[in-house]
């Protein structure tokens, strides 16, 4: 079986700055999903010299698998130091696939009120969409096997990279 | 199989919370974690998440509580979950029901957990021996036994205050014979490695051979409070005292009470914790309930982001179960 290559993470993120600095919105706050999201979030903020705080969401408590595979282990606390109500909110993900989690991300947003508008930036856009959502901005769109589960990985020096794995057939808790 | 702990399904994940006695450290903090989480929850503008949203959860309380029952409520419709509230003592056990045909009736209509408070040791293993596999137990207090979520709470509050459990002295000072509370905190304290249990009491409200759980007695504050990091405050428990295990409250609170002067003896930075509710002027001094080294309204706080996370890691559990 061919090895699938998979694109270069850093290169990527050129390509999502490229686009949000083409036509991205005036005066956004960041907000990036947890673990991935966080980090490409925390590199835009400083790329864009964003003046509001970064935002933080973990989606734990806002999953629809919940009733399936349990709360996550390792849930982190959500930290949204803006004000919510009339910004324009820039969420970060790392990959885009089901849309699940982003449609988590907005109603969890929405317990701290009504924001003006929320865009959506990805790293990977790859098929398989469950729900009907897009990313305004992505670094690249993959066709990738359905059972295997693409992941971003940040090293000590802050180096993104991609990669690939088969999804665990039996998930734990 | 048969030495298994009731409250772990097979997978090793919690089932029902019914004692912090025997529960691995990696549960005890997996609850910890998750409760901080919920803290930041709590903190918002809209105290609710989606997470138990269609379930069921039932307080049974036999016996009398204000605080841990509304703190139970509040976490469980800050989950989304559906709460009733029972009162059993004017309920179908006055007309003869037994405990477990009230958990069966009450399981017939779909309920999902249970929050159990009775003055027997031992009804919430009782009842979750039980139930079916689906349905969960939590253990809000039973007879002299155990108190989990409080002990819970307690451990999340001096984490939140000395952030280490490694190098902490702690004093549990009080009523300490009548405690299920003191019992669930010397086991989850031991647990969570913490070096030195202290527990300070007169003789006559100690347990025989309280020894063996790994604590160092004292009778005398003066000399037990030295060095502490931690005091946690016990109840003086009147309504549970049926021999003169005292002479009289002015006289316990001469000797036991906690009053600036005695908590001086204690490391400067100590905390002062009580499960409440506190009986002012018996065992603790308004001056300290009220003082700058008193964290007894963030545990109360805190309580509700905890019994938020046992809920939820318990919900979670049935799910992992096979």
């Amino acid at each position: 079986m061919k090895s699938i290559q998979l694109p270069d993470a850093e290169k990527l993120f050129n390509n999502l700055v490229k686009e949000i600095q083409q036509d991205g919105p005036k005066d956004f706050a960041l907000v990036g999903i947890r673990t991935g999201g966080v980090w490409l979030a925390e590199r835009l903020h400083r790329k864009f010299s964003v003046t509001q705080p970064l935002g933080m969401l973990d989606v734990s408590f806002y999953r629809d698998d919940f009733n399936k595979i349990g709360l996550h282990a390792q849930v982190k606390r959500s930290e949204i130091p803006i004000v919510v109500d009339g910004a324009h909110i820039l969420l970060v993900d790392d990959v885009l696939q089901t849309g699940r989690t982003i449609r988590a991300a907005i109603n969890q947003l929405f317990d701290y009120g009504r924001p003006a508008t929320i865009s959506l930036a990805a790293l990977v856009d790859r098929d398989g969409r469950e729900l009907p959502i897009a990313a305004q901005y992505i670094g690249a769109k993959l066709e990738l096997p359905a059972e295997k589960k693409l992941e971003l990985q940040c090293a000590n020096d802050g180096k993104l990279s991609l990669s690939l794995y088969d999804k665990n057939p039996a998930p734990t808790v | 199989m048969s030495n298994r702990n009731p409250q772990l399904n097979r997978n090793g994940t919690l089932q029902h919370l019914l004692s912090t006695e025997g529960l691995p450290v990696s549960i005890l903090l997996n609850i910890l974690d998750a409760a901080e989480s919920f803290v930041g929850v709590t903190e918002r503008d809209v105290k609710k998440v989606p997470l138990l949203r269609g379930k069921s959860i039932f307080n049974l309380f036999f016996e009398p509580s204000t605080r841990t029952r509304t703190t139970f409520e509040i976490a469980a419709k800050r989950l989304s979950a559906d709460v009733f509230n029972l009162n059993i003592a004017v309920s179908a056990q006055t007309k003869g029901e037994t405990l477990l045909d009230t958990v069966d009736n009450l399981s017939a209509m779909n309920a999902d957990m249970f929050v159990v408070r009775h003055a027997q040791s031992g009804a919430s293993h009782l009842i979750a021996n039980h139930v079916q596999s689906d349905i969960h137990v939590i253990n809000a207090g039973d007879g002299r036994h155990a108190h989990p979520t409080q002990a819970l709470l307690d451990m999340f509050t001096i984490r939140h205050y000395k952030r280490d459990f490694h190098n902490l002295r702690v004093a549990i000072i009080g009523d300490i014979l009548h405690s299920r509370v003191a019992r669930s905190q010397i086991h989850a304290l031991t647990t969570l490695g913490v070096p030195e249990v202290r527990v300070i009491a007169p003789k006559t409200l100690l347990p025989s051979m309280v020894d063996r759980l790994g604590v160092r007695v004292y009778n005398d504050m003066s000399k037990g409070l030295k060095d502490i990091d931690v005091l946690m405050m016990l109840r003086l428990q009147n309504e549970r005292m049926q021999a003169a295990n005292l002479p009289s409250p002015e006289e316990y609170f001469k000797y036991y009470g906690l009053t600036s002067e005695k908590l001086s003896l204690a490391r400067p930075d100590a905390i002062v914790m009580h499960p409440g509710p506190m009986n002012r002027g018996v065992e603790i001094d308004s001056s300290v309930a009220d003082g700058k080294q008193s964290v007894i309204l963030p545990q109360v706080t805190f309580g509700i982001a905890v019994r938020m996370a046992v809920m939820s890691i318990l919900a979670s559990s049935q799910v992992s179960g096979t």
